[in-house]
């Protein structure tokens, strides 16, 4: 699927909702349980988590493919863990910027 | 959404007012969807928040998200012609106002105006419901900010770049739940809205002082053990004499953050001196970018003040170094991107930046915003701010137009032409001088002008300083060639001082 910057998203398994913070100009096979992500607002299924994608997501947490330029925040923690079609994405260390604000 | 991430992550946390009996995210977010049907039923377009901080504010915002509806905290301190305009420009909108400045307001011509005492009331009950979701591209905020002309501009800050910002430079629940800021800017100015998310999203208690008074300051920071604060340039000097003077350092403080104008150097200095385990950040940034695009963080400002190499020490007066997130550059007249060292404007680019304004996106066609500050990069990356392009003067935190304090002052019988300019000052980073040109014949002291001023404008527009002079600066275009005049008083006054 086509990523901007700001799009959100669904698990089609799980609880699982993320925003999208970096995407490449490619379409992406962004899944999460193993299924495609669907629109944050898509009606809502329950397809099962494929086995090997069942590892979970952290609320606050980033998700990355830094090769592939991509990167997605978990807004809703989920069971299913976040894919680029079979590869598992990494969880981004936190390399916190001090306060500003 | 980012109220309702901080809500789950830890929804007994507090996140706003005393660390002993303050809301916690679940309370905070509960009363944010109670006051978004509030919103709702009183049909109001924009929601404005018309006074200073108080734990409404983050209610009021978070609330207006949710209803879907932008939301603008209004200076309370702008004259009543300039309010007038705003409200005008906002009309369809439902202030929420401080008890005090209701009456002000009607005058000022707000239709639809509740206090903070109401809206805390009407929302005190329980309400069912969900909210639809809101689009990213719906505006959030509009800020409205001070330009070269007196007509202030509305800026406009949609949630996907309020959003960015926050998830780009603050890790969800970093912080521990003993972590706690003080916020003492203003609600109209964006840091006031950023501390805001950011504290929220980080996990840092806000406590609001809602006016800045030095030993008050203190005490709070000492009494809700403080642990990160804000503070504009003038606030800095009289905290760290207030310090002096009481003995009392605030013990859990360990960070401040500064920005919003330019900090006089012996200031930082006398911070890193006095205040040895406080880490600092400048951070440089402006209402159109949501806030910071640069910072010189703790470790640049401790290698900085420990170095003997010149270069390293002169970035004590640097802004450091641009977000990750971002691209910043300098570029000259030509628009060409100028080489590390060479003056020009900055332009900064990313998706934070909104660069826009009510009816007129200034961004570039390829997404770019020309900041109109002038500045440059030394060799390392490192940012040095070297005032504005287009004049306006930058005094505390407030950004004063010339153009305004000009048609004053030449509506003085005496005065033929004026010209007003921003001189280097220790205390304010920016002070407001005046020159000008009198009629044949004409008398007037520089009391009687200040007087003039000041009673037409706030006393913050009074030029410290008038010159008199027999004729103005001008370029070959019938320019008024200000920095000339800057430059030249900038010396006199440097010499004399």
């Amino acid at each position: 699927m086509q990523l901007k910057a700001g799009t959100r998203l669904r698990s089609a398994t799980d609880a699982c909702e993320v925003v999208v913070v970096k995407a490449p100009a490619e379409p992406v096979d962004l899944r999460c349980g193993g299924h495609a992500f669907l629109p944050v607002d898509a009606e809502v299924t329950a397809e099962s988590i494929e086995s090997g994608f069942d590892q979970g997501t952290q609320l606050g947490k980033r998700y990355s493919d830094e090769e592939l330029g991509l990167e997605v925040l978990c807004t809703k923690a989920g069971e299913g863990s976040i894919s680029v079609g079979e590869t598992v994405l990494d969880v981004k260390g936190a390399k916190p910027l001090p306060a500003s604000d | 959404m980012l109220l309702e991430m901080a809500a789950e992550g830890d929804p007994e946390r507090i996140v706003l007012g005393s660390h002993d009996g303050g809301i916690t995210a679940a309370d905070l977010l509960e009363r944010a969807r109670r006051a978004a049907v509030y919103f709702e039923k009183s049909g109001a377009e924009v929601v404005g928040y018309f006074g200073v901080n108080s734990d409404v504010l983050p209610i009021a915002l978070f609330g207006a998200a949710l209803a879907g509806v932008p939301f603008t905290p209004i200076n309370y301190r702008a004259p009543d012609e300039q309010l007038t305009g705003i409200l005008g420009r906002v009309a369809g909108g439902l202030m929420v106002a401080d008890d005090d400045e209701v009456d002000r307001l009607r005058a000022c011509g707000a239709g639809n105006v509740v206090t903070k005492g109401e809206l805390a009331s009407a929302i005190a009950e329980p309400v069912t419901g969900e909210h639809p979701f809101v689009d990213p591209e719906e505006i959030a905020v509009l800020l409205f900010t001070s330009g070269t002309t007196s007509e202030p501009k509305a800026a406009v800050l949609r949630h996907r770049h309020l959003v960015s910002y926050i998830i780009s430079s603050v890790e969800f629940l970093g912080c521990e739940p003993t972590e706690a800021q003080l916020i003492c800017v203003p609600p109209y100015h964006i840091a006031g809205i950023a501390a805001v998310l950011s504290s929220l999203y980080a996990g840092r208690r806000i406590m609001y002082l809602p006016s800045f008074e030095a030993a008050s300051w203190v005490r709070l920071a000492t009494e809700e053990r403080i642990t990160h604060a804000m503070v504009v340039p003038t606030m800095l000097g009289r905290i760290l004499a207030a310090v002096e003077d009481s003995g009392v350092e605030p013990p859990a403080l360990r960070h401040l953050s500064y920005g919003g104008g330019r900090m006089p150097l012996e200031l930082v200095e006398r911070t890193l001196r006095d205040l040895p385990d406080v880490d600092l950040v400048n951070a440089y940034g402006l209402t159109e970018t949501s806030s910071t695009i640069a910072m010189l963080t703790p470790d640049d400002h401790r290698e900085a003040f420990a170095s003997d190499d010149p270069l390293v020490r002169a970035r004590l007066g640097s802004v450091g170094r641009p977000l990750p997130s971002l691209e910043v550059e300098v570029r000259g007249t030509d628009d060409a991107v100028l080489p590390a060292g060479e003056k020009g404007e900055i332009w900064v680019r990313g998706e934070q930046v909104a660069g826009e304004y009510v009816g007129n996106n200034v961004l570039t066609e390829d997404g770019w915003f020309r900041t109109r500050d002038a500045g440059w990069f030394d060799d390392e990356g490192y940012l040095y701010i070297d005032g504005r392009l287009d004049d306006v003067i930058v005094r505390g935190a407030e950004n004063i137009s010339p153009g305004e304090v000009e048609e004053v002052l030449m509506a003085h019988g005496a005065v033929a032409e004026a010209a007003v300019i921003g001189i280097p000052d220790a205390e304010w980073g920016e002070a407001v001088a005046a020159v000008v040109v009198l009629h044949d014949g004409a008398a007037a002291t520089q009391d009687e002008l200040q007087e003039w001023v000041r009673q037409r404008l706030r006393s913050t527009k009074m030029p410290c300083v008038v010159d008199f002079r027999d004729e103005l600066p001008y370029s070959p275009t019938g320019k008024l060639l200000r920095r000339v005049l800057r430059d030249e008083l900038a010396e006199a006054v440097g010499g004399a001082s």
